[in-house]
């Protein structure tokens, strides 16, 4: 039985390297992108990102829909936190036409947004846990992410994809079981943080294994154009929540965590210090919360926000602005504005041009992971192929926001 | 650093610069296509502008304006001032000609790319300038406005729907 078998091609008897297809999908990957690389036994010599498998033409829809239709469309760029980027959206428009937002309303945002940042932290740390062999930890902190879609669910009906609030505020206020989800919430969850932190913080494995992976200096980062927690790992304290302050996060005591090599661990950490952050802020903004009156949870902007459903049956003039804004007639002034968020993964950004159409005419939106995943192959190589998937899943790249 | 500084300093670097103005306090300029990349180089080695930061990047299409009828827009961030600048630099339809900036941001990289995509813009000096999002065999820029977004037999859907023509 000399005869052999299997063929192989020429070239491939020469070449000393193997190129291998990781994705589109693959349990590696978390979400449909395709990697292909070149290895020389475990090594990563090179590594070539394909992406665009779910694009699905946001901006271009945007520039066909009324302001208040485009918040679903955000609701798909990065859906492990929706909610931050539909009121990212709304504050856009706030900025454009100049509404003034109550106080209250901007605390109940805050809470919002920190609630769906853990949530995303949630996702991103528990699943480098699970490439590197810890389930546990996974399964006991997506307990509590579970909790947290219950309280959207509470205030806006919806669980993934939120399309949480309106231009002007909430769509209706947060009920009683709302109120007490969140502070079942804020008890019982630092318990679990503390848990999780525990099994994987000082665990051997987990070190050896994110120790020294995938790296990023601080400033190849700035020059890649990273923000959000990867670029605070590689040691720039740069968070928008700071920088440029928006919805009251200026009147809020919190800190901003930063790492000093940039790797894999260093990631964990600062998103971890952020989730224990994030508690602090909400809980000042419950106490800031407490002399304020209940009732309010939306500007008083007819032009943009709908009318009670009553009223509109019952008065004229309701019946007009549900119409109106229904019907998307409500011009908005003409001109250009950028605003930026701190998305759970980096500065999202919304540069809208409005020519006092109903719609934009034009809408980008700064999605941080499209930006920061072009620093990957350079990360990666020269480091070992199990390192590039605990890299991949620690740069917390999300297939929605990457391809919009 | 006040707005007014920067554009102090950059007209007394690039007289032809224009269209100044500044909306929502954002310091906005227009550069030339063929200056573009010595205005941000400018911008970002200079000790005391120090727009390191490169933060956007993209393209709008403007059918009615002839002659420049593709823009592109760069936001930049000065980290340590905080302060945010957008230039904006006009390119001729049939000759969508510019210099690419990644040779001082390597995230331009794909910034440039996503534009090229769907606005069609040559970055002159770009590594690789191929679609990114789309798929390669497209033969057109999708963004550009003489595409329409609805079926254009729709009179529900037209441009008078929303607030134009």
């Amino acid at each position: 039985m000399s005869e052999q078998h299997i063929k192989l091609a020429e070239e491939s008897l020469e070449k000393q390297t193997t190129t291998i297809n990781v994705g589109p999908t693959h349990p590696a990957t978390h979400g449909v992108f395709q990697n292909i690389m070149e290895i020389d036994g475990e090594r990563v010599l090179s590594t070539v990102p394909t992406i665009g498998y779910i694009h699905r033409a946001f901006e271009k829809i945007a520039e066909r829909r009324p302001y208040y239709q485009i918040t679903p469309l955000t609701d798909r760029l990065n859906y492990c936190s929706a909610p931050i980027n539909n009121i990212g959206w709304h504050l856009t428009i706030e900025k454009l036409v100049g509404i003034e937002i109550p106080k209250r309303v901007q605390y109940l945002r805050v809470i919002i947004m920190e609630l769906a940042r853990i949530a995303d932290h949630i996702v991103c740390n528990s699943v480098i846990g699970v490439d590197t062999g810890a389930l546990t930890p996974f399964t006991y902190v997506f307990q509590w992410r579970e909790k947290i879609y219950e309280i959207y669910e509470e205030i806006c009906g919806s669980r993934l994809t939120t399309n949480i609030g309106r231009i002007g505020g909430f769509e209706r206020n947060f009920t009683a079981t709302a109120w007490q989800k969140i502070d079942s919430f804020m008890e019982g969850f630092p318990k679990m943080l503390k848990e999780f932190e525990a099994l994987l913080d000082r665990n051997r494995i987990f070190m050896d294994r994110c120790i020294g992976a995938g790296p990023l200096s601080a400033e190849r980062a700035l020059s890649y154009s990273v923000t959000g927690p990867n670029l605070r790992a590689a040691g720039v304290d740069y968070d928008v929540r700071v920088a440029q302050p928006y919805s009251a996060y200026e009147e809020f005591e919190f800190d901003i965590p930063v790492g000093t090599t940039g790797d894999v661990y260093d990631r964990y950490l600062v998103r971890n210090k952020e989730m224990w952050e994030s508690m602090r802020i909400i809980r000042q903004a419950l106490e800031k919360l407490k002399g304020l009156d209940p009732n309010v949870y939306h500007a008083d902007v007819p032009d943009f926000y709908l009318p009670q459903k009553a009223d509109v049956y019952t008065k004229m003039e309701a019946l007009i602005y549900h119409f109106k804004i229904i019907m998307g007639e409500t011009d908005l002034p003409a001109g250009e504005v950028y605003h930026s968020v701190e998305g759970a993964n980096g500065e999202l950004g919304y540069y809208l041009i409005s020519d006092g159409g109903r719609s934009p005419y034009r809408l980008h939106f700064r999605r941080p992971c499209f930006i920061y995943y072009q620093a990957f192959p350079e990360i990666v190589s020269g480091g070992l192929l199990s390192d590039a998937i605990v890299t991949l899943s620690s740069l917390n790249v999300i297939a929605g926001e990457l391809d919009a | 650093m006040t707005n007014e500084h920067i554009q102090q300093r950059l007209t007394a670097q690039f007289p032809d610069l224009s269209e100044w103005e500044e909306q929502y306090g954002m310091l906005t300029f227009r550069a030339p296509a063929a200056r573009n990349l010595e205005v941000v180089r400018f911008l970002n080695e200079d000790a005391e502008l120090r727009f390191v930061f490169l933060t956007d990047l993209t393209g709008v299409h403007y059918p009615d304006r002839s002659g420049e009828e593709l823009c592109v827009v760069a936001h930049l961030h000065n980290l340590q001032d905080n302060v945010r600048i957008r230039m904006k630099v006009y390119v001729p339809v049939t000759q969508p000609d510019t210099h690419s900036l990644t040779s001082l941001f390597a995230g331009a990289n794909w910034m440039e790319r996503e534009t090229y995509d769907f606005f069609g813009i040559n970055f002159i000096g770009h590594p690789e300038l191929t679609r990114i999002l789309n798929v390669d065999e497209m033969d057109y820029f999708p963004m550009r406005k003489e595409y329409p977004m609805e079926d254009p037999t729709r009179i529900d859907k037209d441009d008078e729907m929303f607030g134009r023509g």
